[in-house]
């Protein structure tokens, strides 16, 4: 990621990253697998995102989106970066020397797009809606580089998620075809927004370190219920899809992902561009 | 969608406070509300402004080329109007 990753995510590497300390009486390990999950949600959905790049309905529409993939991607750099430094992996190694098995994101933000705006828009709402109360609460983690990183990620999920409310409120309260097909992108989506707030023993254990995802759920789902209000569109009764993204079980679109995202560093170990 | 049904926006950005809004561009945009989050995205990405102005492109009345000769020739020779004939007194800053 380092050099091609472009002009939004330089900054943000370095500063805020320290070493795992485990302070807070948390072991090392267990926050550095805490990490990795935040980052490859960040990773992947950044790499989805940026499919959309010269495919956008609009051009003005390619460069916004193309923004959020990169704040995404700066995430991800220093999540990943922060997590290697549990073993001494850089962020390359974890980004690009993992199979599908090795990633711990959920399905929500692995699931192609097929080029439906509408279906990228409505999980850009559900997931930045999950993000915005997690990176929050994530900013008073007594693991002060969680704490950094949350607190600058905020300000750039809360305008992902503006960006997203803006268009499912216009396509769900557009045209006839708009509405049809915004509601169609509502439904595929919803199935896989349960994951997200999925809890386990991990995040037990490292209890005010990391953020507890259950209790985000309420106010995330408020704020996408809202939305789907105000643009007269209907929440979804549908049922839950299977997870398993924090335990390395993954859909089949992981992989191909990943073989585009990793082509040229597998190919050309130790690459540099 | 297609651009023909997204009106043109012309996009005006405040660099920092005290200075004035300057042009910067145009885009489209369905909305005003988008056309703002639109230049944004478009124009300020790396830090430029702190303060966005968009207008309609089709508000703006502009003067005709056609007018050119007439409207701009006249203040060609007109040199006195620059206000350059008068000295500047000694420890005056700022000018």
């Amino acid at each position: 990621m380092s050099a091609a990753a472009g002009d939004a995510v330089g900054e943000v590497v370095g500063s805020a990253v320290g070493a795992l300390s485990g302070d807070a009486a948390a072991q090392p390990d267990e926050v550095a697998a805490y990490a990795l999950r935040l980052g490859d949600d960040a990773l992947v959905l950044a790499q989805r995102m940026g499919e959309w790049i010269a495919a956008a309905p609009e051009l003005e529409e390619d460069v916004a989106l193309a923004n959020i993939a990169l704040d995404l991607l700066g995430q991800a750099r220093t999540l990943l970066t922060y997590a290697g430094t549990a073993d001494g992996r850089t962020e390359d190694e974890l980004a690009y020397l993992r199979d599908a098995e090795g990633f711990r994101n959920v399905h929500l933000v692995e699931r192609p797009d097929d080029g439906d705006f509408a279906y990228c828009v409505a999980r850009l709402l559900g997931f930045s809606a999950y993000q915005v109360e997690l990176y929050a609460r994530l900013a008073s983690s007594t693991d002060h580089t969680l704490a950094a990183i949350s607190a600058k990620a905020v300000k750039e999920v809360a305008y992902h998620r503006d960006h997203a409310t803006q268009w499912v409120l216009r396509l769900g309260d557009g045209t006839e075809e708009s509405r049809i097909r915004m509601q169609a992108g509502l439904d595929a989506v919803w199935p896989y927004l349960a994951e997200l707030f999925e809890t386990d023993e991990l995040v037990a254990r490292l209890g005010d370190v990391a953020v507890d995802p259950a209790g985000l759920h309420e106010p995330a789902l408020a704020y996408v219920r809202g939305v789907v209000h105000q643009a007269t569109l209907s929440v979804p009764e549908v049922a839950v899809a299977p997870g398993g993204g924090r335990r390395g079980e993954h859909t089949d679109a992981l992989a191909p992902l990943l073989a585009e995202m990793q082509a040229l560093p597998r190919a050309m170990p130790g690459v540099r561009w | 969608m297609s651009s023909r049904g997204w009106p043109l926006w012309e996009v005006f950005v405040r660099a920092r406070r005290g200075l004035a809004h300057t042009h910067v561009g145009s885009l489209h945009a369905p909305d005003a509300e988008m056309a703002v989050r639109n230049a944004r995205d478009v124009f300020t990405r790396r830090s430029e402004g702190v303060s966005i102005w968009v207008v309609p492109a089709a508000a703006i009345t502009a003067s005709s080329p056609d007018e050119k000769d007439a409207f701009f020739d006249p203040a060609g020779d007109k040199v006195y109007r620059h206000p350059t004939f008068y000295e500047v007194p000694e420890g005056v800053e700022h000018l």
